[in-house]
């Protein structure tokens, strides 16, 4: 435990210490900003067009902070696949790694030390730009999403299984090939997930297998669209009205796939590693 | 006799096709410096991190202080200084060296001294709190050795210690390596600069294609000595009485002996002989010479 700790030391140290911590918020901050400035424009609107009903003013709202948090979704999945892609296979490639791994350690503590350390730093990423979401949106729109505490635990979840396969494959394979594989894994979850979702709405069963199998092959989109459904309105839900509305809601044991599937390649990572040549 | 630190048998290891190292087997006792020598490619970076647990081998055994090569336990008290050494080097010289010390297991107090004790060591300690990317090859060099110090070892690994260093950073690494050896730490030294095997080692190996080739004890001169001698009048059956006669022509001719104690009765001989002596000079033969001869006509620059 106490080598774990360690090397978590030393990469929350790497990130502080080499600005990444900094340029994450300073590109968060940003993205903050630009929303709050939309948002502040379009509730202006809403909230001054008389002719709008309760409902569709508590609609828009909700889409436009469902959009920020999917904006959200997305520069979390980007930070927790970049941030650590080349912490094993750039240490491995410029042989940093060998006066850390010819020391009393095991090779698997070098491994889950990193990957505490960057889903720390990728959850806490989360925490803070999701978090200015929506207090921009309650403090502008005077509005706050239902299912808070369901939908974000499962955002967070997102973070960690990017980090771990980012980690995991960085101890097989090289920086390049690695951060290829991870973003061509969530394109197959992401079509994947649209093929579902247009299948569900014409009644094609054949085409919402794919979508299954694709969500098996990477679980992270399945999370985001389980979350974007438990944080609107039962209204929205049943309308189907907005691209954050689906028709097949994934379900629990898909949730429970993803936390097997992020412990599985965080396995797979250990196992790479240990025997890997250094 | 104590047993030694490192013991390998018939270690191999290969990379796809590749052959790195065919047959590895040698022996390093307590206290000693072992020099493995060998030009590029002959498999001596692959060997070391075959004894470090850094690289598995394809076949053959090996312990390191007792233990199976690879064991986590082992490495408590072994020290490492690759080739080229990387590391984290937005750290400064300080705080690389609390790390590596807390991967030894060192902590508190006992962990600020032997940084402090150490830096002071490698002469850095005006450098210790800047980045060590702004250090120089040889400062980098330094921190590295310091590291690789952290834990008393009783076995270190130096993988050319001393490429990118002045030459007071090259005494200063042949002075470390001599206190190293008198308080009985084996030193495993890889060298390209023969000079100062010459000048630090008790005994070296020489590797072609990842096999041991040839073995050389340097403390007991058993290569024997080459001796240059300014004479005139004297038998070529003469100049080989007590050694062997490498050549003679005007005046002047090389013997080789076995030990400096031939010299005076060769000396003698040719003074009673009737024959002129006007110099002899004893030369110890080059490990340049035998490397090269060891490695034969066939190799290439690596």
């Amino acid at each position: 435990m106490r080598e774990i700790l360690t090397i978590l030391h030393l990469t929350l140290h790497e990130a502080a210490r080499r600005r990444i911590l900094t340029a994450t918020l300073i590109s968060a901050g940003a993205f903050l900003v630009l929303f709050g400035v939309g948002f502040h424009f379009v509730a202006l609107n809403v909230n001054h067009d008389i002719g709008m009903s309760v409902m569709r003013r508590h609609m828009a709202l909700n889409f436009l902070t469902l959009a920020g948090l999917y904006a959200t979704h997305f520069l979390t999945l980007m930070t927790s696949v970049l941030l650590p892609v080349d912490t094993l296979s750039g240490e491995i490639a410029s042989g940093v790694v060998q006066t850390v791994a010819s020391k009393p350690v095991h090779r698997s503590s070098i491994v889950l030390g990193k990957w505490l350390a960057f889903s720390l730093v990728a959850v806490a990423y989360f925490a803070v730009v999701s978090t200015g979401v929506l207090m921009i949106g309650r403090a502008i729109g005077h509005f706050t999403p239902p299912g808070l505490a369901q939908g974000l635990p499962l955002m967070a979840l997102e973070a960690v299984v990017y980090v771990t396969l980012s980690i995991a494959g960085g101890a097989r394979l090289a920086t390049v090939t690695n951060g290829i594989l991870v973003f061509g894994l969530y394109g197959i979850a992401f079509i994947g997930g649209w093929v579902e979702k247009v299948a569900s709405a014409v009644g094609n069963p054949a085409a919402e297998n794919v979508g299954t199998v694709a969500s098996l092959l990477m679980p992270t989109e399945a999370l985001w669209q389980r979350a974007a459904f438990l944080m609107q309105p039962s209204i929205m839900r049943e309308l189907q009205m907005s691209p954050f509305s689906i028709g097949s809601l994934p379900s629990v044991a898909m949730v429970w796939w993803a936390v097997g599937y992020a412990t599985l390649a965080l396995w797979f990572g250990i196992q790479g590693f240990r025997k890997r040549a250094l | 006799m104590t047993a030694p630190v490192i013991e390998t048998q018939r270690l191999r290891r290969r990379f796809g096709e590749k052959l790195a190292v065919a047959d590895l087997s040698i022996t390093v006792q307590r206290g000693e410096v072992f020099g493995f020598l060998g030009p590029n490619g002959a498999g001596k970076t692959t060997s070391l991190k075959m004894l470090l647990g850094l690289i598995s081998p394809t076949s053959g055994s090996g312990t390191l202080l007792g233990k199976r090569i690879g064991d986590r336990a082992a490495r408590a008290k072994v020290g490492f200084l690759p080739e080229h050494f990387r590391f984290q080097d937005w750290l400064t010289g300080r705080e690389l060296l609390h790390f590596h010390g807390r991967l030894y297991g060192l902590s508190g107090a006992a962990l600020k001294r032997k940084a402090d004790e150490l830096l002071t060591r490698v002469d850095l300690r005006d450098a210790a709190e800047r980045p060590i990317k702004g250090y120089s090859k040889g400062m980098t060099q330094r921190i590295g050795l310091a590291q690789a110090l952290m834990n008393e070892p009783d076995v270190v690994f130096l993988d050319e210690p001393t490429s990118g260093m002045d030459p007071l950073g090259r005494l200063l690494v042949r002075d470390i390596i001599h206190e190293l050896r008198a308080r009985g730490t084996s030193v495993f030294l890889n060298s390209h600069l023969l000079g100062e095997v010459e000048a630090t080692c008790d005994r070296v190996v020489f590797v072609k294609q990842g096999r041991v080739v040839h073995e050389l004890v340097l403390a007991a001169e058993s290569a024997g000595l080459e001796v240059e001698l300014r004479v005139d009048g004297a038998t070529p059956e003469l100049l080989a009485a007590h050694g062997t006669l490498l050549s003679s022509q005007n005046g002047s001719a090389r013997v080789r002996v076995a030990h400096e104690s031939a010299l005076p009765a060769l000396a003698e001989a040719l003074v009673r002989s009737g024959a002129r002596l006007y110099a002899m000079t004893p030369h110890k033969r080059s490990l340049e010479a035998t490397f090269l001869e060891v490695m034969g006509e066939d190799q290439r620059p690596g």
